[in-house]
């Protein structure tokens, strides 16, 4: 077991390091001119320093003056001491910008999780339970719709009908206009108020995959032959269906939410966007429409890493879960 | 097992044929099989029909829409530009007699002398008269020799007369100062009547009025005529000025124009707007029989832009999912069928594959791209190239779980013992058994291709005008008040958008189902 996850982990790692050469021979491979482009715009910023300083200093960052492999080293030299240099367009570390935004990320994702949690499991396993019936159907159904809807126009929707026509909440931003004179429990208050459909929006977008992964599982599990024992056994079918079926169900349910924690911090890019939620989604989009190449850097890496890291948790605990896994790793 | 369970169901659904009747035993082929549980989900039927609609309407639509993709609009809108402005004279203005001569100062000090009212002045010690001939009129005498006149009024001659002499200006002025009148000039008989017309017999050769018209462009030409309507809509009956309205003219060619009036109090200035008829794009136009949908922003029809918009979307998906598929069964079957140290080289590429952020990298690239003005065509290509290259990892590694599950399976065993060569193997045996997986992986992700050549286009940087696509036409909601106000602009796109990929996932999910033999109906 324990050499199964050494393996894994070391395996990350190595894949993590080639992600990143691929993210950075992307950057790379952008036209050389746009390096130029950008320290012409830093240059003519009020008391920047001149181009050709910029420009080199700009290129040395990247080591866009050594060959892509010396480049990279450099680069990574630089990342494993935690030096991700100044994002373009903040102007200030990337780090610094990075703490400031993911937390409100962070929550937002946790209470999403935890609402998906809630709604699609439950749905899931009703739908399996009552396969081909018209409840399965309407779940079923819903849970495609979910999946199918683009969250830039369900944003958009909710926006048009719960913010603009019923004014229950603001269309864009995390504090009301008032929010300076608040009281520490008012402000709490209004922060949340503002959550609200970027939390709905996110929800409903997401629970769609998680319900079908627990109706498929739930049917998958139904179909076992313990499940016919059971019942042969004449268990009633509460018990069935809730201490034998659920249970089994839970291993891939387990995994799969495991594999999904590390995503919690990685922000919501479209829904943060709209509705201008300072995450570390929107900043990062603000950076990478601004070609703020070291910005976009450290957001793809740490992307990359939480999905490594995502993909690493789901395999062991799916070998911890399950013992037939253990058995054979 | 469950191929058993069906025959046995099979009684209770057919229950009007006899019991020793051959046709209860149906022997269904696979593909007979896999077509009819697809066709009794009735989900998978919604989603078919509204494929076949989507596709309909995208690349039928488009032929039968008279409009084209990029076809503009255009309406008349009247534009209020302005035409002339009026102001009431308030300065006296002088005319010097004939054989006179004013000199700047002097011209001053009249016109000083007629401001103050004052009955006479002098002027390097020459004493002047100012004789009041009233309401604002003033004969300027040196000595007994009449110098000039000063007056608030002004002389419009009558279109295509000559200016008259002074004596005939002077008389004018006088009579008119004194509220009409008749005088002799220059042998001739005037009069001046009550409306400030001036009259030689029955012929008005000159109208007396207060009033500076001016036009507000050089090709606009202020007939007489139109100076005296316009005077009498200024001024209402009880002398009152009129400070707004409207002011309808008839000129010589029989055209009526309607001309707003608006008056500046700041100024002292009417302006007199005349509304040109132009020709302007027909933006956001609410949704009429010509346009079912409207027009957007552009002027263009929406229901053609979305047409040719479901065009783009639907081929870029499908152009997108070819190449992933393309490059995943290749990647997925070499590396299934020959394992060792080529499967877990590519495996670790499609690791690798997996971890790159997709959505970002394009967001990067797609502003590089408006950066460098790339032209549409080549974005869209490149976009497509990026998507497809990016995709393939899900369905290699689907396609070598299967061919690995598969390699081990008794039939590929027959096929080894039967001698058949490993090309023929690999294509006639392992691939036709991974195809039901596949098709159903390809159609979800047609949708979710969708969706995000959707979302990219909808941030600006996927398709580009002048192509339309589904998600650049929701894209106008960036205006708020688009958002707010022209529903038809986008919420049509997104119910489009919506369709398309729910048609895609419904099929999917009934493919799915109607493939996995293990499902109960």
């Amino acid at each position: 077991m324990r050499n199964y996850i050494i393996k894994r982990i070391l395996l990350s790692i190595l894949i993590l390091f080639c992600t990143t050469f691929v993210i950075y021979a992307v950057m790379r491979c952008l036209p050389t001119s746009y390096a130029e482009q950008m320290a012409l715009r830093l240059a003519s910023a009020p008391n920047a320093k001149p181009y050709q300083e910029l420009l080199a200093q700009l290129n040395k960052t990247y080591g866009l003056d050594r060959d892509i492999f010396t480049g990279y080293i450099g680069w990574l030299k630089d990342f494993a001491v935690g030096n991700f240099g100044d994002s373009w367009k903040f102007t200030v570390p990337v780090v610094d910008k990075f703490a400031d935004s993911v937390g409100i990320s962070f929550i937002m994702g946790v209470i999403t999780l935890i609402l998906e949690l809630i709604i699609s499991i439950p749905l899931g396993i009703i739908a399996a339970t009552k396969q081909y019936s018209r409840t399965d159907y309407v779940i079923s159904a819903g849970a495609l719709v979910g999946i199918s809807l683009p969250t830039f126009f369900f944003a958009t929707i909710l926006q048009l009908i719960f913010a603009v026509k019923l004014r229950w909440f603001d269309t864009h931003g995390m504090v009301g206009r008032n929010f300076a004179q608040l009281d520490s429990w008012g402000q709490f208050l209004d922060y949340a108020h503002h959550m609200v459909l970027p939390i709905v929006t996110i929800t409903i977008v997401s629970i769609g995959g998680l319900m079908r992964y627990t109706r498929t599982n739930m049917l998958e599990v139904l179909n076992a032959d313990y499940i016919r024992t059971a019942r042969a056994k004449g268990l009633s079918e509460k018990k069935v269906i809730y201490s034998h079926a659920f249970r089994n169900t839970l291993i891939p349910l387990v995994t799969i939410v495991g594999g999904s924690l590390p995503g919690l911090f990685s922000g919501a890019l479209i829904t943060e966007t709209l509705f201008a939620i300072n995450g570390i989604g929107y900043v990062s989009y603000q950076a990478m429409v601004a070609g703020d190449i070291p910005f976009s850097m450290f957001y793809m890496t740490f992307i990359a890493l939480l999905t490594l890291l995502g993909n690493l948790i789901s395999d062991v605990l799916y070998a911890v879960v399950d013992p037939r896994v253990r058995v054979a790793g | 097992m469950s191929e058993e369970k069906d025959i046995k169901k099979a009684p209770d659904s057919e229950q009007e044929y006899s019991l020793n009747d051959d046709r209860r035993v149906k022997v269904l082929s696979p593909g007979a099989m896999v077509a009819k549980r697809f066709f009794r989900n009735r989900l998978a039927v919604v989603g078919l029909v509204m494929l076949a609609f989507m596709f309909l309407f995208s690349f039928l639509g488009g032929l039968l829409m008279p409009y084209g993709e990029g076809e503009q609009f255009y309406t008349v809108e009247i534009l209020q530009k302005d035409y002339v402005n009026a102001t009431q004279n308030n300065d006296f203005r002088l005319s010097v007699a004939d054989g006179q001569e004013v000199g700047a100062v002097l011209s001053t000090y009249i016109n000083k002398a007629a401001i103050e009212a004052a009955e006479t002045f002098s002027y390097k010690d020459v004493n002047y008269t100012n004789v009041a001939e009233g309401n604002d009129t003033y004969s300027v005498y040196q000595g007994d020799t009449l110098l000039a006149v000063c007056s608030k009024d002004i002389i419009y001659t009558a279109d295509g007369l000559a200016e008259p002499s002074f004596n005939v200006k002077y008389g004018a002025l006088v009579a008119n100062a004194k509220g009409g009148g008749t005088f002799t000039a220059d042998g001739k008989e005037y009069t001046v009547d009550e409306d400030g017309n001036l009259l030689q017999g029955d012929t008005e050769i000159a109208i007396i009025s207060r009033f500076v018209v001016v036009s507000t462009a050089s090709d606009i030409v202020i007939t007489r005529d139109f100076r005296e309507k316009l005077e009498e809509a200024l001024v209402n009956e009880d002398g009152s000025l009129n400070k707004e309205g409207e002011f309808v003219y008839t000129g010589d060619d029989g055209v009526e124009n309607i001309y707003d009036i608006i008056y500046d109090p700041a100024f002292e200035v009417w302006a007199i707007k005349q509304g040109t008829p132009t020709d302007v794009f027909d933006t956001y136009s609410y949704p009429t029989l010509q346009h079912p949908l409207g027009t957007d922003k552009n002027g263009m029809d929406i229901i053609t832009r979305l047409m040719y918009g479901g065009r783009v979307s639907l081929i870029i998906g499908f152009i997108v999912v070819f190449i992933e598929t393309f490059l995943g069964v290749i990647m997925g079957g070499i590396a299934g069928y020959f394992g060792g140290w080529v499967d877990n080289l590519i495996m670790r590429l499609v690791d690798i594959f997996y971890c790159i952020p997709s959505m970002p990298i394009l967001i990067i690239l797609g502003s590089v791209m408006d950066s460098l003005n790339m032209d549409p065509q080549v974005r869209m290509m490149l976009m497509m190239l990026i998507l497809g290259f990016l995709g393939w990892a899900g369905i290699a590694r689907l396609v070598r779980g299967q061919i690995l599950s598969l390699r081990e399976q008794e039939f590929m065993t027959a096929t080894e013992a039967c001698g058949i060569r490993a090309s023929r193997r690999i294509f006639r045996h392992l691939i036709p058994n991974v195809i039901p997986q596949l098709i159903v992986t390809c159609t979800m992700g047609l949708g979710s291709t969708i969706i995000m050549e959707a979302t990219l286009s909808f941030l600006g940087l996927g398709v580009k005008f002048p192509f339309a696509s589904w998600g650049n036409i929701i894209s106008d909601v960036n205006d708020s008040y688009v958002m707010t106000t022209y529903w038809f602009v986008w919420i049509p796109a997104g119910i489009c958008l919506l369709v398309a990929v729910l048609g895609f996932n419904f099929v999917g999910d009934g493919l799915r189902d109607a493939f996995d033999p293990r499902m109960k109906r």
